[in-house]
């Protein structure tokens, strides 16, 4: 029998966590943004922020079950939207990424990952957990590739790495042994070098963005510009910051972006490690209670949907914290629930929203 | 329909989980190291970094010091001009911009480039001046661009302003970029490139004083080149400002005097070395120097077979010609062999076998005419008596073959040969035939126009020799004029004591030589009712047979020299000109005439109708003293007379006193100065005082008393009432 569903099954104390970073989030949209074009922005972004969250409850209302049994049809319809993207789509500095509705600008893109999120829990948790074999995993790559293909011939390089992600988790959540591992390991890597030096897969600029953060001096007037100064903008704050709007860098401009991609540099120019600190811990506290929340759903999918959730989540952090601080390449993606923007802050938090309907559901049954 | 659901106790590995628990641990942990490294470890390193990304230093560039004549005439002034820089460190890839900025400029791309080049090894914050002197659109098309070209940017400074038409312009010099080669040169260590630098003249000397010390500013700009504030402005220190020897007015009769003639004038104040005026022909526009000079422009300077940029008052080495006789004739005389020589001319002379031609033939010569005949067989004769050796010794004291140390960059010694001077550089016996082309300022001899001034003006003032210079030392720091003695050494101050007897026939002969008469060379030049003394110079560029032969289209007219003083002893003024292949010897001896009377001309109008500055007005004064007895006060100071009733014991009367001039009892008249007061001097037979009230303002006034000597101290009071005060004599 089913018990009646209440928000007092909504995990509160997890939307706090979200929510004190949201904050954290829009005075640093401010700061970063007051006396350039964007100043306005931070109010842009709370009415995102909103409609995330009402968003959120919305889709938490939905049984993800339900969610699950509708994929393949999400599925078909967002393999339809990037060809839409392809033909009709609005080439924005030599990419088509966006298709305009009037004001309203869609980037399909962002609304993938939600559903290969889905697609994947839905495949792995189809196979009941048994061992995989390499059909399975080739199945896997096919349901996980087919877009990512679509999207980085957008290109759209950034966006389509944080699907592999979510690909990684379901392969190891979903049954692969170590031997199937290192296999794809091994053939992976050579697939990447193979397609480095052939030269024909990635643009001499990707090459060049993907390259530069090692040794940003080599071409500090190019590629290596963005890193240069995120890297002076982190490491010049210091322990304790510089101060709210006193960020030199941010304010001087010479941040690139500081309101969207490169937040986490402007935020830790001006609260310095110990500001930085405190957003990562709050990153992994949510991150860990998400896991938790994986680990008590009620059931298999549901903890796939949550892990997906997590992959994502975990590797858009990593790959944007990393570029600020010279770690990784400049991939423009951008810092889950801090960086400016509709399409990141909906995504987030529909995510989120997913992951709170399998808690809600936790129950059930 | 989806299957999933089914099996509801199918549950991920808690293993699993905690692997990526730990996982996603170890990704936080080594973002959190990363942190550490940069904000804790590198903190210190990047806040440089920061300031350099957001500070740029900008130069406040120092006015350089103006030229003043003797006069305070200015003559080298500043005028406001707008240079564009280029600044590299901007983050910006400029290769795409410089053929856009090139055109906006009007600037020739590889030019611009090559700019760029030369700056390559200056640090990154240093900016580059890529045009000088921009026009107003020019400025328009930099401002209006600040987005696109952030690396541009303007500042204001002070650029050269020169006289036109090349007046005085190897005196002056130039100023332009410091070359590269300066730069290695350890005088220029404190230099930067693209620094102004004084590249010759009194620019080239003196910069260390002209150029001031250039300011900064640090602005605070964002990632666009925008100034969003400033932090520290240390202000420039403009140069000083110099106070030249020259007198505009006699410079101007120079340039006009020597007209377009390829040659040089210097005149000197033999008194003190100061120098009046200096020009050089051919001249060039130093203006031209102050921006870049273009390539053309230089090309056409340094290849004119004239040589424009030569200054060569001081640095054309030339034989001397008859002007060398004035030393011919000291030494003679000196030695006591001149005295009695009473030679027949007969147009020539050669007793080693190789005749010695004479311009003329000369007849009965003494050492009285032999000055003014310029009379080359006179000259053969005392040579020959007195030899080589002899005639170099003088020559040498009197500064012959060295540089006379004037304040100028690249004076040139000249030569005086010598037994010694033959054998050590030609490895052979001095002839005594050629004694005889010395004697006559020719064949080895070589002297600038500068070293003549400074040797004949010397003997006409008893052997008082100068340093000439062309700075007015008074105003230079010590130790900057102690630098400047070392740095430009030479036969400098020095007294030689010629007799004075030798000293009267000399400058008697030199007088003659302007007055007009038979055969005296510079009869044409002569200047009624100025005492003026001179001589003639006609320097063969080649012997009498080879002229003609060898002509090749150029000149091959003699130079011609004249060397005049004003007055012929002890004179004020001496005038050396030369003329490169001028022809005949007065045309330079009219030149240097036209140059005296200009000089003599203006002291006299000077002297008569100006009243000397500084000298405080005479004051009116109505006065009444008193005369014990009659007989002192008959010795009356008064011009207009007495007025009023005459008294046996109280006089009035009416003064024009010229107070403050100690010892000085004349009383002169001066209008419009009102009289305030008058007072007496108890038991003095006059006194008068004056206060003058001058546009309201009372003014101080000296009271003397003018009968008694005794009494005679002066006694100075602020105006106030009528003042009495007793005199100290009894």
């Amino acid at each position: 029998m089913r018990r009646m569903l209440s928000f007092s099954d909504f995990d509160w104390p997890l939307l706090g966590m979200v929510l004190l970073l949201c904050t954290i989030s829009v005075f640093e949209i401010y700061s970063a943004t007051m006396h350039t074009k964007y100043s306005g922005f931070h109010t842009k972004q709370i009415f995102f922020i909103a409609g995330g969250i009402v968003a959120m409850f919305l889709f938490s209302k939905i049984d993800y079950h339900r969610l699950l049994d509708l994929v393949p049809w999400f599925y078909g319809a967002a393999l339809l939207a990037l060809a839409a993207v392809r033909i009709f789509g609005h080439k924005v500095l030599g990419a088509r990424r966006w298709i305009n509705f009037g004001h309203f600008q869609f980037q399909p893109s962002e609304w993938i990952k939600l559903i290969l999120i889905l697609a994947v829990a839905r495949y792995f948790a189809n196979l009941g957990g048994r061992r995989l074999t390499w059909t399975d995993i080739g199945k896997a790559f096919f349901l996980v590739g087919l877009p990512m293909m679509l999207v980085l011939i957008q290109p759209d390089m950034g966006t389509a790495l944080t699907y592999t992600p979510i690909l990684i988790a379901g392969l190891f959540l979903g049954g692969i042994n170590l031997r199937q591992s290192l296999v794809l390991v091994v053939c992976g890597t050579a697939l990447i070098a193979g397609a480095w030096t052939s030269g024909k897969v990635l643009k001499p600029y990707q090459k060049a963005r993907l390259t530069s953060f090692i040794n940003p001096d080599n071409d500090p007037r190019g590629s290596g510009y963005q890193i240069r100064q995120s890297l002076i903008a982190v490491g010049s704050g210091g322990v304790w910051g510089k101060g709210v709007a006193k960020g030199t860098q941010t304010q001087g401009d010479f941040l690139p972006i500081p309101h969207a991609d490169f937040i986490f540099a402007a935020f830790g120019e001006e609260h310095g490690f110990v500001g930085s600190f405190l957003v990562l811990l709050l990153y992994f506290s949510i991150l860990m209670r998400l896991i938790q929340n994986a680990q008590t759903a009620a059931d298999l999918p549901g903890s796939l949907i949550i892990m997906g959730v997590v992959a994502v989540l975990t590797f858009q952090i990593a790959v944007n914290v990393g570029m600020v601080i010279g770690f990784m390449p400049v991939t423009g993606i951008p810092l889950p629930l801090m960086s400016y923007g509709g399409s990141s802050v909906l995504f987030t938090f529909l995510a989120l929203g997913a992951a709170m309907n399998v808690r809600m559901r936790r129950f059930v049954n | 329909m989806y299957l999933g659901r089914t099996d509801r106790h199918e549950k991920l590995s808690t293993l699993k989980l905690t692997v990526v628990q730990y996982g996603i641990l170890v990704m936080m942990l080594a973002l959190t190291a990363g942190l550490w490294r940069l904000q804790v470890l590198g903190a210190d390193n990047f806040r440089l970094l920061a300031e350099q990304n957001r500070v740029r230093k900008e130069p406040v560039l120092a006015a350089r010091g103006k030229l003043f004549d003797r006069e305070n005439r200015l003559v080298v002034d500043n005028y406001p001009s707008i240079s564009c820089f280029l600044i590299r460190e901007q983050g910006h890839a400029m290769d795409a911009d410089l053929p856009l900025i090139a055109r906006g400029l009007d600037l020739d791309l590889e030019q611009l480039k090559a700019t760029l080049r030369r700056y390559r090894a200056a640090p990154g914050y240093q900016p580059v001046p890529i045009k000088q002197d921009i026009t107003a659109d020019e400025q328009a098309f930099v401002e209006a661009h600040r987005n696109e070209f952030p690396e541009l940017f303007t500042i204001d400074e002070e650029r050269r302003l020169y006289p036109r038409d090349g007046f005085a312009s190897h005196l002056i010099g130039y100023v332009g970029e410091v070359s590269e080669e300066d730069l290695n040169n350890t005088r220029y260590a404190a230099y930067e490139p693209g620094d102004v630098v004084g590249k010759a003249g009194v620019e080239e000397t003196y910069d260390e004083l002209l150029r001031g010390t250039d300011g900064s500013r640090d602005v605070i700009v964002d990632s666009h080149g925008r100034e969003m504030g400033y932090l520290r402005t240390q202000h420039a220190i403009p140069g000083q400002d110099l106070k030249l020897t020259i007198d505009n007015d006699l410079q101007r009769a120079a340039e006009l005097a020597l007209g377009d003639r390829n040659g040089a004038v210097v005149a000197m104040d033999p008194r003190n070395g100061e120098i009046l005026a200096l020009v050089s022909r051919p001249s060039f526009d130093p203006n031209a120097f102050a921006i870049r000079i273009s390539r053309n422009e230089w090309n056409k300077l340094i290849t004119d077979p004239d040589h424009p940029l030569m200054n060569k008052a001081l640095q054309a080495q030339l034989a001397p010609g008859s002007t060398f006789k004035i030393l011919m004739s000291v030494a003679g005389l000196q030695e006591g062999v001149a005295q009695d020589m009473k030679i027949n001319c007969s147009g020539g002379w050669g007793p080693y076998g190789f005749f010695h031609h004479c311009d003329e033939k000369h007849g009965a010569v003494n050492i009285h005419n032999a000055i003014p005949y310029s009379c080359d067989t006179f000259f053969y004769m005392l040579g020959d008596k007195l030899g080589i050796d002899r005639i170099s010794k003088y020559a040498t004291q009197f500064g012959f073959g060295q540089k006379t140390g004037i304040d100028l960059p690249g004076e040139q010694p000249g030569l005086m040969p010598s037994a010694q001077w033959k054998l050590k550089n030609y490895h052979a016996r001095w002839y005594p035939d050629e004694t005889l082309d010395v004697a006559i300022g020719q064949g080895a001899v070589e002297a600038t126009p500068l070293q003549l001034a400074r040797i004949i003006s010397g003997i006409a003032s008893g052997g008082h020799m100068v340093r000439p210079h062309v700075v007015v030392p008074e105003q230079l720091p010590a130790d900057f004029r102690k630098a400047l003695d070392e740095s430009f050494p030479g036969a400098g101050k020095v007294d030689i004591p010629i007799d004075p007897e030798n000293w009267v026939t000399i400058t008697d002969g030199m007088y003659d030589v302007t007055q007009p008469g038979y055969l005296h060379t510079a009869g044409s030049a002569h200047l009624e009712g100025i005492d003026f003394g001179g001589k003639t110079g006609t320097a063969q560029l080649m012997s009498h047979e080879a002229l003609g032969k060898t002509a090749k289209g150029r000149s091959t007219y003699p130079n011609v020299w004249f060397v005049g003083v004003t007055p012929r002893r002890n004179p004020e003024l001496v005038v050396a000109v030369l003329w490169q292949n001028g022809e005949f010897s007065y045309y330079p001896a009219r030149i240097g005439a036209q140059i005296v009377s200009a000089y003599v001309e203006k002291q006299r109008r000077l002297a008569n109708n100006l009243v000397p500055p500084k000298t405080p007005a005479p004051a009116e004064v109505g006065a009444v003293w008193s005369m014990p007895e009659p007989g002192p006060a008959s010795r009356t100071h008064s011009k207009t007379g007495i007025q009023g009733e005459q008294s046996a014991r109280i006089q009035s009367g009416h003064f024009f006193v010229n107070p403050p001039a100690a010892g000085t009892r004349s009383i002169e008249s001066q209008a419009g100065c009102p009289i305030l007061a008058t007072s007496f001097c108890r038991g003095c037979p006059i006194l008068a005082t004056s206060f003058c009230r001058k546009g309201g303002k009372p003014q101080t006034s000296t009271a003397r008393c003018f009968s008694q000597p005794a009494c005679g101290e002066n006694k100075t009071r602020a105006a106030g009432p009528i003042a009495t005060w007793p005199c100290a004599a009894p």
